[in-house]
């Protein structure tokens, strides 16, 4: 099957031309070795399928970042038969520096002229043809929002598929550099890499370490003078090589540019800077972002919960009555009865009930997200962040890490500082993840009906402010030094697209789903044996194994308000996800455990008081195995990981005892 | 020819790069991001926060510490 690539800038549009080549046929996955995400698709088109492959957007392609490093392997190393890219016609020069490393790579490229409507409503107008000829390779200009272009863009893929021809456009980068990549390419031609030998040849004048360490493994090449020589002479200048052939890139772009592109000398002031005078003002900025992100919660809680979440609630339990009825009545034997009927309509049931408010919650971030505004708020928390040793660019990790915190991990890839990445990964899992609202929500219908939205907003506030505090603390404790430069485009506003929104949705709650199918099912497996063990024990009771493992945890949870080992045996039970905290005590207090059974039964167990320590507990303590496993990758390093689930734990538990004994000073209960 | 550091041009401003003064690695980020020598920028909005240029119309926001390092010849 024939391979297409595609690469482009962040906000260039290429996750729209993306999903409209591929529809609704695509997976995620990672790529193997790194956490980066791997999104791949297939199309038919004339009865044969292609397969499409969205690599991460990056501006270059350096080895700046693992983005970068992964985008430009595949393309040298992963053989893609074309490389579409995707190329913002309102932002030319940018983008095209990033098509002069395709060429440098000698791809077969076809460029995606993208958002070509909105370049034009800012009086910017192509010669197509001039900027074909000029880069040597086909454009064809789309507006993949309206799916305009897409089919163009198809075939003119598919017909360079088979045409033998590559680029050609040379870009000079000033005698110096000419004379020591000839030299260089001369010395790495016999060798056998699996990189273009030109291609190595800049990389090593643009003083790029991967390359540099992947030729120190070569023994005939070090023990020749000559390259040695070569090398020492290019690293006595390299500062000046390398920001040289930057500017040589440009000097070609602009060039390409002057003959091919026609645009008004002022311009025009855009519904984007108007909205930007408001949201990005030094007074309103931060109110303006708290204010969205409780309307984000309020319209998750009304439409997600009351509106839909009753039905889900009740369809869930009909289920449960039918599946149950049907083995009674064909006298199925009595543990099987009780596992289904406890154990997985109980566990699995309790989780799948919270599905519609997810899908709100994902949905409105997603049109956040889609919109640009997540790059403001990024804007506006600069300031705050900085005077606590971070950067605005965290906060980008941090709201990511309210969908998940394993995206939101991964998501710090694109701070630049060694120190800003270490401190977002591990302050990221106080931010409160999708999977940890179900357990609040079914305290919030015990104690706090008429309060739904804003306990939550809360919530999610005292989780930001845990995190900012433990990252003021880390940057002077742990990880002194510098804060990194804070460099971010802030891409004009756009319409959401639906079905950006609908698919980001998608490929969260699938996981969601998936969990609830896999990690969910096996806990509550566990879980139901160890609580009907030993045999002839009352099950769910305080002398099942489960009862025991909880009554041996309890005590240290007695400080914090809730030491009972049904407490104590669901928190244990969410160190494999979060979800499974109200999956297990959906089974060991009601047995057949959702809806207003379970709800009833957290009211007798838990006061108002003890159920905000709860929730605490629930929000700030040890995050779920997926996401110390991501720690784990990302930090290269278990003795991080471990230090984030201690950590992460202690912070949880001071917090819960906090809330319970200043609330029970102050006459709560 | 006057140049003048960015953080300490107003909004409505115009310039051109002349000269940055960061580290390697930080120029070279600025160059990826279209801010290399020779370009034209327009400040947008330089109060507190970090300051935001346009590029013909595209915006980036640069933080004030490294701003300060961004030489503008108006």
């Amino acid at each position: 099957m024939n391979t297409l690539a595609l690469v482009g800038n962040p906000n260039s549009g290429k996750t729209t031309v993306f999903n409209a080549l591929t529809g609704s046929n695509q997976h995620v996955g990672n790529w193997p070795g790194v956490t980066v995400e791997k999104k791949e698709g297939k199309f038919k088109f004339n009865g044969k399928t292609y397969n499409v492959v969205d690599l991460p957007g990056t501006y270059s392609l350096g080895a700046f970042s693992e983005d970068e490093i992964v985008a430009r392997d595949f393309i040298l190393k992963g053989n893609p038969d074309v490389v579409i890219n995707v190329v913002d016609a309102t932002n030319i020069e940018r983008n095209l520096y990033l098509t002069t490393q395709l060429l440098e790579m000698k791809a077969k490229v076809v460029v995606a002229l993208n958002m070509i409507d909105e370049a034009q409503e800012r009086n910017i107008n192509f010669d197509i043809e001039a900027l074909s000829k000029e880069l040597g390779v086909p454009i064809v200009p789309t507006i993949a929002s309206k799916r305009k272009g897409i089919d163009e863009l198809i075939k003119m893929s598919i017909e360079l598929i088979d045409k033998d021809i590559k680029p050609n456009v040379k870009i000079s980068y000033g005698e110096d550099i000419d004379r020591e990549i000839k030299n260089l390419e001369r010395l790495l031609n016999n060798k056998n890499f699996e990189y273009p030998s030109q291609w190595i040849a800049i990389k090593l004048l643009e003083g790029d370490k991967y390359i540099y360490e992947l030729l120190s493994n070569d023994e005939s090449l070090n023990s020749s003078t000559e390259f040695k020589d070569t090398i020492d002479r290019i690293k006595d200048n390299i500062d000046d090589y390398e920001l040289k052939i930057v500017d040589k890139r440009y000097e070609f772009v602009n060039n390409v540019v002057k003959k091919a592109v026609k645009r008004p000398k002022e311009d025009v002031e855009t519904k984007t800077d108007k909205i930007d005078k408001i949201v990005t003002n030094k007074w309103l900025g931060i109110p303006i972002f708290a204010l969205i992100m409780l309307l984000v919660f309020q319209l998750t809680f009304a439409v997600g919960e009351d509106l839909l979440g009753g039905l889900m609630s009740e369809a869930m339990g009909a289920l449960g009555e039918i599946i149950k009825n049907s083995l009674v009545k064909t006298n199925s034997p009595k543990w099987l009865v009780s596992f289904v009927s406890e154990g997985i309509i109980g566990g699995v049931g309790a989780v799948l009930e919270f599905i519609p408010l997810i899908v709100v919650l994902y949905m409105l971030m997603g049109i956040l997200e889609d919109s640009g505004y997540m790059a403001r708020a990024a804007y506006v928390m600069d300031n705050i962040m900085r005077a606590l040793g971070l950067q605005g660019k965290t906060f980008i990790s941090m709201i990511v890490g309210f969908g998940c915190n394993v995206p939101g991990i991964m998501a710090t890839r694109t701070l630049d500082s060694k120190k800003d990445r270490m401190i977002a990964t591990l302050i990221n899992p106080f931010m409160s993840c999708g999977a940890r609202i179900p357990v609040y929500l079914v305290f919030i219908a015990a104690f706090f009906p008429d309060k739904g939205g804003l306990v939550l907003f809360l919530l999610y506030f005292l989780g930001i402010l845990v995190a900012l505090l433990m990252g003021k603390i880390f940057s002077k404790t742990l990880f002194k030094g510098e804060t990194s430069y804070f460099i971010m485009e802030l891409p004009p506003y756009r319409l959401p697209s639906f079905r950006n929104v609908l698919r980001n949705m998608w490929d969260n709650v699938s996981g969601f789903l998936k969990r609830a199918g896999t990690t969910i099912f096996a806990v509550v497996t566990i879980l139901w044996i160890l609580a009907v063990l030993p045999l002839g024990v009352e099950p769910y009771s305080k002398n099942s194994i489960l009862g025991q493992i909880g009554t041996f945890i309890a005590p240290i949870f007695k400080p914090a308000g809730f030491g009972t080992w049904q407490a104590a045996v669901g928190l244990f039970a969410g160190l494999a996800a979060k979800e499974a905290v109200i999956a297990t005590l959906g089974m060991v207090y009601t047995g057949v455990g959702e809806g207003a059974a379970l709800i009833s039964a957290v009211q007798n167990a838990f006061t108002p008081l003890s159920a905000i320590s709860f929730m605490v507990m629930t929000l700030l303590y040890t995050p779920c195995a997926a996401t110390i496993a991501t720690i784990r990758k990302e930090t290269n390093s278990s003795k991080w990981a471990l230090f984030a689930a201690l950590y992460t734990f202690l912070v949880g538990w001071i917090g819960a005892v906090l809330v319970y004994q200043i609330g029970t000073l102050l006459g709560f209960s | 020819m006057k140049t003048k550091a960015l953080t300490h041009l107003k909004p409505g401003d115009r310039g051109v790069i002349k000269e940055i003064v960061a580290g390697n690695c930080a120029t070279k980020r600025l160059y990826e991001m279209g801010l290399n020598t020779g370009t034209e920028v327009k400040v947008v909005k330089n109060d507190t926060g970090p300051v935001i240029v346009s590029l013909f119309g595209n915006k980036i926001a640069v933080g004030r510490g490294l701003a300060e390092k961004i030489m503008i010849a108006i």
